[in-house]
């Protein structure tokens, strides 16, 4: 047995997956040696612009890969076509079911509403875009030197988080002027239509022109999470190639947002379809069935074993198990309209219920230090909202504090303010300094950043 | 592009030869880089790193190991809870109110990335202590040092030099004895001798030594600190910093290098270099008491016309008003010795620099165009330039 049969295998699993009712772009395969299977894990994509701390996450991925604690399966790239990549290691029964679960993930990311909204803004070839980008930046190192184009890409990667996918990746620039308020105006704004007026994205439309009754609109009009994009567009002295990666990192954050926010879904969707597809596929071998559903129970598990208990969940087991579930209750149907409906806040929301968590024997903890310093795990009364909040906290806002541009003043200065009550404490302050750092490098004015300190207070980090 | 023309497109395609990949690794690529900004950082950390360990004297060990995290690239991030800790969500047979306990490290953890980022693993980087030196020239664009070129300065060597027909039998050539022979008896033959003898005493060939002088490459260098109780252990460190860059400077000019270190308060001891930084004395200071015994060494020890001679003196500026002559009547002996004789200063007081009871006695030397120089350090970062004046008045002066 060879991966050479995958390639007879691969339509005919393709054409099965058609029939049951998955719908996909083409997918364009590859086996590719361990190395660059680990690569395309590490930079989250295969070809990505160079930067040192890619270094240290391949270091850290390639010990782990050594000592033999991890094994990647597949990356797939959503997209038309879509692109994976396979491990010519791998037997050929882990490569048939990896095969199947692909072509689970290109249904989905095809048919999900945030994947397919985030696909449209960023284009169908991003693999071909981002060597592109990678490229550019190869090209922006050699003219202005590895120092300044790192100094840059230190900045930009840092917020890779801090952006506001509420937006569409092309944003108009702030409106410049605004209407003078009124004192009618005020009142006529008051109520619901003042505060349907405050929600983003409305009232952009206002006056542009210098008209007599209009005034010089701050900037920003309010809060900003999307640091990107404002340092790319309104840093006072950013320089047009600075501008091109800080456009180049956002828009892959933008791409990279859908796998973020779906994880549980779409892994347990790819699961779930693997499973399925091998189990009708009755052109494969009994033997490589056999051997590819050994994989699947692999990889298909809590990460702790038997009497073991983990800290944290396996989101492929999570997923996998709660679509059989819906899938058994409700039908096919059901099930292909909540992939194309919902994300991982709606999908743990709504469907994963006390039965189920109980069945997982999933519980949410708190850390505390014990009397040796150690740290120590307790588990909480079971309570599914507080299990449910609990799986969902480290998705909020991509992962990142909230962080947003409060101000910039007429000095050119920069006024960040961490929005601390929503995040229930400060950043750590070691940290952010070292981001403002970054930071006050592209920007090239003063920066100030306001957050609380371990007694709620308010505290200004500042670089001048 | 429109969610529908992909359809059309024939279906998946599975390609299973490889191509480049194995050509080239990004990973490697990046972790380099990273690596090279370790060193940078260390680089920048080095004045501390050196002033801990004992490296003057050890030129068979001449690596500096120095244990680095690795670098962390920074985002914004939640202060850890002390009060109220992590909340997270495991799977498992537990009960509510169980305490766990970590098994080991890294146990279940699932992402590369994990909660807590990373730091934990440390790599020793070993640095050659001559790749330090070669940095710190380049970034201060230091000149090489010239050993003196007078005739005093030199060294006798026997080289081998022509030939002698007389010699010790040891040093018989036999090439070219055999060469003289074929000579000899081809003009033998010629003028016709039927058998001539096959070696006779004119074809033996000695090979013969000349003495020879060539300039000396040896140097010595004394390091004179004052360690009355006024020089603390910050100032001690500073002068230890600084004689370290400078020792290094001179080991890249001459093959060989000596160290004398000698301590004085109003007497003066010679101590190792271990001893040397860790000596603690009450008393006066004296200075003339170290520079004496630092002639006496030189004169006894290190022969002027076989060495390179240097005289580096640490203190914070302070001497006996008493001793004054006598220090300057040993200075000006010293100077007569010496390439070149740097007065380090840590003063009390940074206003006063050079305006202390030494510093006025070597910039009077200065001014009288002896090969001295003095530098104030008040701080770590002082030092770089105080060996960047060092040096260049080292080679102002050799030109």
């Amino acid at each position: 047995m060879s991966n050479a049969d995958l390639a007879e295998y691969t339509p005919k699993l393709e054409a099965l997956a058609r029939d049951q009712g998955l719908d996909f772009y083409p997918v364009d395969f590859e086996v590719v040696p361990p190395s660059f299977m680990m690569e395309v894990a590490v930079y989250g994509l295969p070809v990505r612009m160079p930067h040192w701390s890619f270094g240290v996450r391949y270091i850290y991925q390639y010990i782990q890969h050594r000592m033999g604690h991890s094994r990647i399966f597949e990356v797939v790239f959503p997209g038309n076509p879509n692109r994976a990549y396979l491990v010519n290691n791998n037997s050929l029964p882990e490569n048939t079911l990896v095969t199947a679960h692909v072509l689970g993930h290109a249904d989905f990311s095809k048919n999900n509403d945030l994947f397919a909204r985030m696909q449209s803004q960023v284009g169908y070839h991003i693999v071909e875009q981002a060597a592109e980008r990678a490229h550019r930046i190869e090209e922006a190192i050699a003219e202005h030197g590895q120092k300044r184009v790192e100094a840059v890409l230190d900045a930009a990667l840092a917020l890779e988080q801090n952006i506001d996918v509420n937006f569409g990746i092309n944003r108009p620039a702030y409106p410049e002027r605004v209407e003078r308020r009124r004192g009618g105006d005020e009142r006529a704004r008051s109520g619901f239509r003042g505060r349907y007026h405050e929600l983003p994205g409305e009232g952009e439309s206002l006056g542009t022109a210098a008209e007599p009754g209009s005034v010089r609109a701050p900037v920003p009009p309010r809060p900003e999470y999307d640091l990107l994009w404002f340092i790319a567009h309104y840093a006072p002295d950013l320089e047009g190639w600075e501008q091109d990666i800080f456009l180049s990192v956002r828009e892959e954050s933008f791409y990279f947002y859908p796998v973020f926010a779906c994880q549980i879904m779409n892994e347990g969707w790819a699961s779930y379809w693997h499973a399925r597809l091998l189990r009708e596929a009755d052109f494969l071998p009994q033997q490589l069935y056999l051997d590819a559903i050994k994989a699947h129970s692999d990889v298909v598990r809590p990460y702790a074993g038997e009497n073991a208990i983990a800290l944290s969940i396996n989101p492929y087991h999570v997923g996998f198990q709660m679509w059989e579930k819906i899938i058994a209750e409700y039908g096919l149907d059901t099930a292909l309209r909540l992939r194309a409906e919902e994300d991982d806040f709606s999908f743990i929301r709504n469907w994963l219920d006390e039965d189920l968590a109980e069945e997982l024997q999933l519980f949410s903890y708190t850390t505390r230090q014990g009397r040796a310093g150690e740290e120590q795990y307790v588990i909480q009364e079971r309570d599914i909202h507080a299990l449910r909040e609990a799986i969902l906290h480290p998705k909020f806002n991509y992962g990142a504090p909230r962080v947003y541009v409060a101000e910039m003043a007429t000095d050119g200065s920069l006024l960040l303010q961490h929005d601390y009550h929503t995040d229930g404490r400060g950043l750590d302050v070691e940290r952010a300094e070292k981001v403002l750092d970054y930071i006050h490098r592209v920007w090239r004015r003063p920066v100030r950043l306001q957050t609380a300190d371990t007694k709620g207070k308010e505290r200004v980090l500042e670089k001048a | 592009m429109t969610s529908d023309n992909g359809e059309t497109r024939t279906p998946s395609r599975m390609a299973t030869e490889n191509r480049w990949y194995d050509l080239f690794s990004r990973g490697s690529r990046d972790w380099l880089r990273h690596n090279e900004k370790v060193r940078e950082t260390v680089r920048e950390e080095l004045p501390n790193l050196i002033s801990g360990s004992d490296v003057l004297s050890r030129p068979s060990d001449r690596t500096v190991q120095v244990p680095v995290r690795f670098l962390e690239h920074y985002r914004f991030r939640l202060r850890d809870d002390q009060q109220e800790g992590e909340a997270g969500v495991g799977q498992g047979d537990g009960e509510p109110g169980d305490v766990l306990r970590r098994a080991k490290p890294g146990e279940g953890e699932g992402g590369s990335e994990g909660g807590s980022g990373g730091g934990e693993l440390r790599f020793v980087l070993e640095l050659k202590v001559d790749d330090i030196v070669d940095w710190i020239w380049e970034e201060l664009q230091l000149p090489d040092l010239k050993p003196k070129t007078t005739d005093a300065l030199t060294d006798e060597d026997l080289i081998q030099e022509g030939w002698d027909k007389r010699g010790p039998r040891a040093r018989l050539d036999r090439r070219r004895t055999v060469k003289e022979a074929i000579k000899r008896r081809s003009v033998q033959e010629q003028g016709g001798d039927a058998e001539p003898t096959p070696f006779s005493n004119e074809d033996l060939r000695y090979r013969q030594l000349a003495r020879r002088k060539r300039p000396a490459t040896n140097a010595v260098v004394a390091f004179l600190l004052d360690v009355s109780a006024s020089m603390d252990e910050s100032r001690r460190k500073l002068a230890k910093s600084f004689f370290f860059w400078a020792m290094q400077g001179l080991r890249r000019q001459y093959g060989q290098v000596e160290t004398v270190f000698i301590a004085h308060t109003n007497q003066a001891w010679e101590f190792s270099e271990e001893e040397f930084f860790q000596v603690t004395a009450t008393g006066g200071t004296v200075a003339s008491s170290g520079f004496r015994l630092a002639r006496d060494i030189f004169n006894e020890r290190f022969d002027p016309a076989q060495y390179n001679q240097y005289l580096f003196y640490a203190s914070d500026g302070d001497n006996f008003g008493d001793d004054r002559r006598s220090a300057e009547a040993l200075l000006s002996q010293l100077c007569r010795l010496v390439n070149f004789m740097g007065f380090v200063e840590t003063p009390q007081n940074p206003l006063e620099a050079s305006k202390s009871e030494m510093g006025r006695l070597f910039k009077a030397l200065g001014a009288r165009d002896q090969p001295v120089g003095s530098y104030t350090v008040h701080e770590e970062a002082d030092i770089w330039e105080a060996i960047r004046l060092f040096f260049q008045h080292q080679a102002d002066d050799a030109a």
